[in-house]
């Protein structure tokens, strides 16, 4: 291969971006795991003596107004947010995957019936089809993951369906069939292992929105129902108290940042190596 | 030209089908008479019969749907349960606060965000590069409604520059209504200047590769004038359909920055609706943010040929 | 009367930051109006050092030492802005992809205004009389037309004539073409060369070619410069290097110039394998909103019996259908009308039989990074065939697919590699094993060397030929290239848009053409006359033709 095909390779990637990425991205995992077995207090319990308690040694991060602890809130807030972002996200790409694939791979009427209704899905921007679905579902746990869920799996659809479109046409999908390969198999030896880089790349970005929109339906009031603490519900309840209890917040959000930070620093990397482009160099 | 025109003005109209489709299968799946849905639980039962029969709710699904249609199209969505204010005019209202703030900050984040991205495209690696990259990536982690409570906190309240709660239209007041809309302006603009910002950076890194870029230079033109006068334009093209994007997402997820900055948005109001069950304007909501979505992309689809000649072909 | 060369190109060495050295104290000449070749496979240097001498070296790279004279000036010792004024003013360049190297935003009147512009002070008026007077050398019809006109909307020859239009507009003493041909069509190849030739010597241009086919380079120019990994092995006269190379690589690269073969025994009694009939493959008119197109005729009435174990070859230029009748044979393309009989029974018929057709003829693409999966080892590339093969148990499949890789010359250390940690020919050699892992009675060759370094292709084509001999296939042997042909054919067919236009064995095709077309295709070709002692010289093989055949350029 030429020198002057070989894309730049930006200095950009790989050993900060790693580092860090991964540093933040850990922290959050590790707190949503203690938050499940541990926190230092309950935190739906209220103390009423200690409310709008600025950090100290009793409360790390301080206390709400209604003097529940900051930290273990966020903690178990941590969980909740990883938890809904990880179910949402291999649901997305569940069934995302196996619609794309069906119809980039066996076209026909099958394919246009789902790029009709993927269409139809699509044609909603951002969090409004979550939104409309939330009005329908009711809010809650599980209507959140349904409604998050269905507004992003037209995404993994067309991502998939148009690497399937483009593998179809490939030499080496054409010589399964030569040799005399059926297409289930050749779909799932040749075309299903060659679309896993698009589909990491898009799940490792997608965890990210995801996670972006629970907190921004939760600070609506629309996600998980209060007194249940989630980041984002714990942010909109801080907006009263802003002046005399900043660290209200600013720590919810900046949990949220880390999180988001994290991922997309790891995004970078991740897709820095899987770009097909810079494969076998 | 016309023809691409043509073409694709007749392929939005389908899109628009099926998002109101969408919407009507959408708002049916609620449990419960739609009638009664539609005028809330304190609706005399006179009225719900009679709403009953205009929906023809008695007929099948095909017809009730082609009903609705027909109400859409002549401007009828129907009232709010909440106001009893006829639902479009109320849309449209609040709209033209939302769509002054989107419209604002997408334009300030393009003309920001673009050239850094060119430049630190340009200089790769250096530590101009690394330092734009730097801080797109960061503010692209940062939730606007966070980002604006942060705002709020230290210019509204800390240092009372600007107004907290409220909004006052353009139109009534210009220095006022600045004072009103500049901090969520402002963090629409930071957060996805990051966003901007990386992908003019990557898009012009791969056409700064491309061969004509060398043939440009070899035929002895300055370093600007290739970056401006070749490289920018298709560089542009896949920037030009993620601003589409945006203002798709901004358009949809709005309601955080309104309810942050308390400003009588398009958002705020579906998200009232839905706390209060006000299904007409839930539905209403819905279809006017995807029609102008439809639109948004349509426009942005009918630019590109500007930058891209292929695509008319 | 020694006058001081046009360009001198002394001790350059260009290297990658990390030390890695690209190009090793290079050398050579270029006198004022002399056309020079540089000529090398891929890893020579040969297009860096092109590159080095505008300074248009990709970011990391840089010269380490040496200097590039031109008249009387360092090159590399220039400050950029100084460079520019060289750039398209005194020295031209033209890139070897002509579907890149124009801008698809700005239309073909302005970039090639662009340099006018910058290097001379004429009107606009002025400039656009130039244009369309140059529009016209290149023989572009209307080119008033044209000038408004985007590059899309051209083909690749086209293309690569409005590139050297714009590039020869300004006038330069010197004009570098790197790889100008390769991307294009034989024909078409053929006509660029010689324009290029053409308009450069009525200005007086030297000429400095790039390239990796020696044959075509030393038949244009007079001098040529061979280059291996990154040194510069021998320069000479181009007459002297064909008769008599004095470094090995050079006798190798000549060694592997494709040359005719004795002919095999006659096939003509054996029995008919695959018997082709009247067969069409139209691809449907793209029916868009608002427009339709025409559909296409790829295959038009096509008859063709191919017989066991001979070799025919399918010849033609692109957009002939030979690829597509070759896909048809394997059964990725359902045909339109006619038939396609496999010992007597129909192909596309459903059933037993056609399923044993499936089964015994299979393909090589053009493309070997394209046709071997990117996540499987070799070892699961070659045995996935054997999948569909009764009666074998692992240890035999595993018996089978170590012969067959010995068989293509891959060792036994090949078995638990990825196709990306092997080089182009080995990944070929892959693809081989694969096809003939059962023994298949039919092979279709899909141009699979085109895209092979020279001296890979003779491996490659010597590696086919011997097979075919041991295991005695029968195969359709496709390609645009006619010297490979020569090497390897038995049998040669030749298509043009879609039909057959002539069959012949090998011999009395190449020695005497009858259809205009191959004549055509025949004359494109450099012709080489191998001496007794492994030398060549330069042979006119046909007259060319005075009518100037449609080209699909």
């Amino acid at each position: 291969m030429s020198t002057l095909s070989r894309p730049l390779r930006s200095r950009l990637s790989v050993r900060p971006n790693l580092l860090v990425g991964g540093l933040f991205l850990g922290m959050v995992l590790v707190a949503a795991l203690v938050g499940l077995v541990w926190t230092p207090y309950d935190p739906l319990a209220i103390h009423l003596r200690a409310r709008l308690a600025p950090p100290s040694g009793d409360f790390w991060l301080g206390t709400d107004e209604f003097g529940r602890d900051v930290l273990s809130r966020l903690l178990v807030g941590a969980g909740s947010s990883v938890w809904i972002s990880v179910t949402t996200v291999l649901c997305a790409v569940g069934a995302g995957t196996l619609i794309g694939l069906t119809a980039g791979f066996f076209r026909g009427w099958l394919d246009r019936i789902a790029m009709t209704c993927n269409d139809a899905l699509l044609a909603f921007p951002g969090i409004l089809l979550a939104l409309g679905l939330l009005a329908v579902l009711g809010p809650g746990r599980d209507g959140i993951i349904l409604a998050l869920g269905l507004a992003y799996t037209p995404l993994v659809v067309r991502v998939v369906r148009s690497t399937v479109l483009s593998l179809r046409e490939r030499e080496f999908v054409e010589a399964s069939a030569v040799i005399g390969n059926g297409a289930a198999y050749t779909v799932f030896r040749h075309v299903l292992p060659n679309c896993l880089a698009p589909l990491t790349i898009m799940a490792t970005a997608m965890f990210g929105w995801v996670l972006l929109s629970e907190s921004a339906l939760s600070f609506l009031g629309l996600g998980v129902p209060p007194p249940a603490p989630t980041w984002g519900n714990m942010l909109a309840a801080s907006r009263p108290h802003l002046l005399t209890a900043p660290w209200l917040g600013i720590l919810p959000g900046l949990c949220i940042s880390f999180a988001l930070l994290g991922i997309n620093l790891l995004g970078d990397v991740l897709r820095d190596r899987l770009d097909p482009r810079m494969q076998g160099l | 030209m016309l023809r691409f025109v043509l073409q694709r003005v007749l392929l939005a109209l389908p899109t628009l089908l099926l998002v109101s489709v969408t919407v009507f299968v959408l708002l049916r799946l609620v449990p419960g008479d739609p009638a009664a849905l539609m005028l809330g639980d304190l609706a005399d039962p006179q009225a719900v019969a009679a709403l009953h029969a205009d929906l023809g709710l008695d007929r099948t699904i095909g017809e009730q749907l082609l009903i609705w249609l027909g109400h859409v199209v002549r401007g009828d969505l129907g009232h709010s349960i909440t106001n009893g204010l006829p639902v479009l005019p109320l849309i449209l209202d609040r709209f033209s606060v939302s769509a002054t703030i989107v419209v604002a900050a997408v334009v300030l984040a393009t003309v920001i965000g673009v050239p850094a991205g060119l430049v630190a495209a340009w200089r790769q690696n250096g530590p101009l590069d690394l330092a734009t990259v730097g801080t797109a990536t960061l503010l692209l982690s940062i939730p606007s409604f966070w980002l604006g409570l942060l705002l709020l906190l230290l210019f509204g309240l800390e240092l009372k520059w600007v107004p907290v709660v409220g909004y006052v239209p353009f139109a009534q007041d210009f220095w006022a209504a600045l004072l009103y809309v500049i901090l969520p302006v402002a963090t629409l603009v930071l957060v996805e200047m990051g966003v901007l910002t990386r992908m003019a950076r990557s898009s012009t890194l791969e056409v700064l590769r491309l061969d004509y870029i060398t043939h440009a230079r070899a035929k002895g033109l300055s370093e600007g004038r290739v970056l401006l006068r070749h490289a920018l334009p298709t560089a542009f093209a896949p920037t030009l359909t993620l601003i589409g994007l945006i203002l798709g997402n901004l358009l949809g997820g709005i309601a955080v920055v309104e309810t942050v900055f308390t400003l009588p948005g398009l958002g705020r109001l579906m998200v009232d609706a839905i706390y209060a069950r006000d299904y007409p304007v839930i539905q209403g909501c819905l279809l006017f943010t995807a029609l102008v979505y439809v639109v948004v992309n349509l426009l942005v689809d009918l630019c590109y040929p500007l930058f891209d000649p292929r695509v008319a072909a | 009367m020694s006058r001081a060369p046009l360009l001198s190109v002394e001790g350059v060495s260009l290297a990658l930051p990390s030390g890695l050295g690209l190009v090793e104290d290079a050398s050579f000449r270029l006198e004022a109006g002399e056309v020079a070749g540089i000529v090398g496979e891929s890893g020579s240097g040969k297009t860096l050092l092109a590159r080095g001498i505008l300074g248009l070296l990709p970011p990391p790279v840089r010269a380490t030492t040496g200097r590039i004279l031109f008249d009387g000036a360092d090159l590399l010792a220039l400050p950029a802005r100084s460079l520019r004024r060289y750039r398209g003013r005194r020295i031209g360049m033209v890139f070897q992809e002509p579907m890149t190297s124009l801008n698809p935003a700005i239309s073909i009147g302005e970039q090639m205004a662009e340099g006018l512009r910058l290097h001379e002070r004429l009107s606009g008026g002025e400039i656009r009389r130039r244009m369309v007077a140059m529009l016209e050398r290149i023989r572009i019809p209307d080119p008033e037309a044209c000038l408004s006109a985007y590059p899309h909307e051209f083909s690749g020859g086209m293309r690569q004539r409005i590139m050297l239009a714009s590039v020869m507009l300004l006038r330069p003493a010197l004009l570098i073409a790197d790889e100008p041909t390769t991307a294009l069509d034989c024909l078409v190849q053929r006509e660029v060369l010689d324009l290029m030739l053409e308009l450069t010597r009525s200005e007086g241009t030297a000429v400095l070619m790039i390239s990796h086919d020696l044959a075509m380079v030393a038949s244009r120019a007079s001098r040529v410069v061979v280059m291996q990994q990154g040194r510069v092995v021998e320069q000479d006269s181009s007459e002297r290097i064909l008769l008599r190379p004095s470094h090995p690589y050079t006798r190798s690269l000549l060694a592997a110039l494709p040359r005719r073969q004795p002919a095999r025994p006659e096939t003509e009694g054996r029995p008919t394998l695959l018997d082709i009939r009247d067969l069409s493959v139209v691809f449907p008119g793209r029916r868009g909103l608002l427009r339709r197109r025409a559909p296409k005729w790829a295959v038009d009435g096509v008859s063709l019996s191919i017989r066991e174990g001979e070799i025919l070859a399918l010849v033609g230029g692109s957009g002939s259908g030979k690829t597509t009748l070759g896909r048809a044979v394997v059964r990725l393309v359902r045909p339109s009308g006619g038939q396609l009989l496999f010992r007597g029974a129909d192909v596309f018929a459903d059933g037993i039989d056609a399923r044993r057709h499936a089964l015994a003829c299979q393909i090589v693409f053009q493309d070997p990074f394209a046709s071997l999966d990117p996540r499987m080892r070799v070892d699961a590339v070659v045995a996935e065939p054997l999948r569909h093969e009764a009666g074998l148990d692992r240890a035999a499949r595993r018996r089978r697919v170590a012969e067959t890789l010995d068989e293509v010359g891959l060792g036994r250390d090949f078995l638990d590699r990825y196709p990306h940690q092997l080089s182009g020919g080995q990944r070929q050699r892959v693809a081989i094993a694969r096809a003939i892992v059962r023994r298949p009675a039919l092979l279709v060759a899909d141009e699979p060397v085109s895209a092979l370094d020279m001296t890979v292709q003779r491996q490659i084509l010597g590696l086919l030929r011997s097979l075919q001999d041991r295991l005695g296939f029968a195969c359709l042997f496709i390609s645009h290239d006619l010297a490979a042909v020569e090497q390897v054919a038995d049998r040669v067919a030749v298509m043009q848009d879609g039909r057959i236009v002539e069959t012949a064995p090998r011999d009395a095709l190449f020695d005497a053409p009858r259809h205009p077309y191959t004549r055509a295709l025949l004359s494109a070709m450099p012709a080489l006359e191998p001496q007794p002692d492994g030398g060549f010289r330069l042979r006119r093989r046909i007259a060319p033709e005075p009518e100037r055949l449609r080209s699909h350029g």
